[in-house]
């Protein structure tokens, strides 16, 4: 019994450690990003390995999202006579919900995961401590641009997918159930705040960006440099930048959108 | 060039991986650090690169007593090292050209032209100017070992470390590899460690060589002191005997009752 | 891959991410750059219900002016509504103001 509770207390306290080990690297990080700012085209050549890359799946994503959000809000709003708002809800799902989250977790999964691999790999073969004999930071020169990379793409993403779902919304509900066009296009605005709404969407898209981007660089540069080790991390980014999204999200939701109403 | 005295090192402090090692490397020599796989030369190597600082005793790399060093001083010293690994480590997503330009274009200011023509140099002493445009899956692995032997040597470094550079190499192209690291100390008027197991290739090409066991020194000498000496360990390895003071049997219960007893596994 | 190539691409995909941040902002939301003059108006309610800055003031229907703040009266224990009029609509001094609640169901 005695020994469940010290494993229990080893595992927490080695969390505790992990964590403060991944601030203090994220700390580093950001304090050696000067080259990846400097050196721009570093950031943007790992712009297009996580954003670029990721805007297929993005797109049709959201697409899909979008259709779908469509044919269930119509289902549900037609009931109580009120289809006309179909455009509300498919726009403020998207922009304040939707839009970050669904993308934050399909970016951690895409882009996140491969940015891990990458690290991992270069750590397993040596070449980031070649870099280090060759007086580069690694840190610098291979984690700082990736990491930005993905804190700059995430938003753009995010209003992507959105944008892309808004059309979906629209395809369905004007084009294939008959919704008016009209309603639907005016009563969003009507609706739709820009500071509110879409302006909250992309600071949540910014910190998801950050704590994605963040979990997947650390847990390359962190991977045991085999084989199994890098495998087990891509896996623990997905699975921990998928944890953090959602509960992050649950923290900005209730400061963004209840702290009004709670006055 | 390197003096090492007394060093003990242990990655947990309560197991020392390195006992009392006493070495010296005089400029312009290429010294051997010879043992079993395990026996501590990688550690001792990396020791001498400045990434791992030592318990205790003096290492003196280029003057400077290295464990003693900030970060940013270690950096401005590693300018002057250059080292090549064991398998390459050569940056995957670059071209052989990008790989042995990139110190060049991290460290200096030199124009692309400029860069070109040394990155030319740098290939042609190793031979392989021709392969400037292929990237490092396309290379075999004694051609990546070479690309990388360029790449570390793009600055003109004085120390040169060579980590395991034998290793799964094909005879003609071990040959190529081990004539490359004399050819470059003696023209380039470097000094190098090499760490190696290969008893043939590392005693043709080194001035003096160091065997180590266990994490101590447990001789030195020249090539030919070596091949001759009557100490069981040194004769052991450069004989290639199964048998020795390392033994061939890794501890175990006695043979018969272990067969008769109860299967286990 | 070429850098040249890789340095379009992400100028497309930056591109096209401000575009859907814009029509996200101006379309689908509220976004305007309304250059026209407003004045204030004060007006006193004993509630406010869902009442939030920003809220649209309508006439006839027709968005006139938005809320920009809303206070509480420690004298009047009443709630003063400031808006901001569109200077080109003028109203007269007896004209009534009255929250209403646009809900789901209309």
């Amino acid at each position: 019994m005695a020994e469940l509770f010290g494993r229990l207390g080893t595992m927490v306290t080695r969390r505790v450690w992990q964590l403060g080990y991944a601030a203090r690297f994220f700390a580093y990080v950001l304090m050696h990003s000067g080259t990846a700012l400097r050196r721009f085209g570093l950031t943007i050549r790992e712009m297009y390995f996580a954003g670029v890359m990721s805007l297929v799946i993005i797109l049709v994503s959201g697409l899909f999202v979008g259709m779908v959000l469509g044919l269930q809000g119509y289902e549900t709003l037609q009931r109580y006579g009120s289809s006309e708002a179909l455009g509300i809800l498919v726009a403020l799902s998207l922009v304040r919900e939707l839009g970050p989250v669904v993308s934050g977790l399909l970016f951690a999964s895409r882009a996140g995961s491969a940015i891990t691999a990458e690290i991992g790999l270069m750590k397993a073969t040596e070449q980031l401590a070649a870099m280090e004999m060759m007086a580069v930071d690694p840190i610098a020169r291979v984690v700082a641009p990736r990491f930005w990379a993905g804190v700059l793409s995430m938003p753009l993403l995010a209003a992507l997918f959105s944008a892309m779902g808004i059309f979906g919304g629209y395809l369905v509900g004007v084009q294939l159930i008959g919704v008016d066009e009209g309603a639907f296009w005016s009563q969003m605005q009507a609706s739709v705040d820009w500071r509110q709404d879409v302006l909250n969407g992309v600071i949540k898209s910014i910190v998801f960006g950050i704590a994605v981007t963040w979990i997947a660089v650390f847990e390359g540069y962190d991977a045991t440099p085999t084989a199994e080790g890098v495998s087990g991390a891509t896996t623990r980014t997905v699975v921990t930048s998928s944890l953090a999204i959602l509960a992050l999200d649950f923290v900005l939701t209730a400061l963004m959108f209840t702290g009004g109403n709670a006055r | 060039m390197v003096e090492i005295e007394k060093l003990s090192f242990g990655y947990d402090r309560a197991e020392p991986v390195l006992h009392d090692i006493d070495l010296e490397i005089p400029a312009g020599s290429v010294v051997g650090i010879m043992g079993q796989s395990g026996c501590g030369k990688t550690t001792l190597l990396r020791l001498i690169a400045g990434w791992l600082k030592a318990d205790a005793g003096r290492a003196q790399v280029l003057g400077e007593e290295i464990g003693r060093l900030d970060a940013r001083r270690v950096f401005a010293l590693r300018r002057k090292m250059g080292m090549l690994f064991q398998f390459g480590a050569l940056f995957t997503d670059m071209t052989v050209f990008d790989n042995v330009a990139f110190q060049m274009r991290e460290h200096t200011e030199l124009p692309e032209e400029l860069i070109g023509d040394l990155v030319a140099m740098k290939l042609e002493a190793v031979g392989l100017r021709g392969a400037a445009q292929l990237m490092p899956s396309a290379l075999s692995g004694g051609m990546a070992r070479r690309v990388a032997l360029a790449r570390a040597i793009a600055l003109d470094p004085t120390l040169m470390l060579y980590d395991e550079p034998f290793t799964g190499l094909d005879p003609i192209s071990l040959g190529v590899i081990a004539r490359l690291i004399r050819t470059l100390n003696d023209s380039l008027d470097q000094t190098s460690i090499v760490v190696s197991h290969d008893v043939e290739e590392c005693f043709a090409i080194v001035d003096y060589v160091y065997f180590m066991a266990a994490g101590r020194i447990v001789a030195h000498g020249t090539p030919q002191e070596m091949r001759g000496s009557k100490e069981a360990f040194v004769s052991q390895f450069v004989q290639g005997a199964t048998d020795g003071p390392i033994p061939f049997h890794y501890p175990a219960p006695d043979y018969e009752p272990d067969l008769a007893a109860a299967p286990h596994g | 891959m070429k850098r040249s190539t890789i340095d379009i691409w992400v100028g497309v995909f930056v591109a096209a991410g401000f575009v859907g941040l814009l029509f996200l902002a101006l379309r689908v939301g509220n976004l305007t750059f309304s250059t026209s003059q407003t004045y204030q108006v004060q007006a006193k309610f004993a509630n406010i219900g869902g009442l939030k800055k920003r809220a649209a003031i309508k006439s006839a229907g027709v968005v006139v002016g938005r809320v920009s703040d809303i206070h509480f009266d420690n004298e009047s224990y009443e709630a003063i509504v400031t808006f901001n009029l569109d200077s080109q609509f003028k109203f007269p001094r007896d004209t009534s103001a009255k929250i209403l609640t646009s809900g789901l169901l209309g």
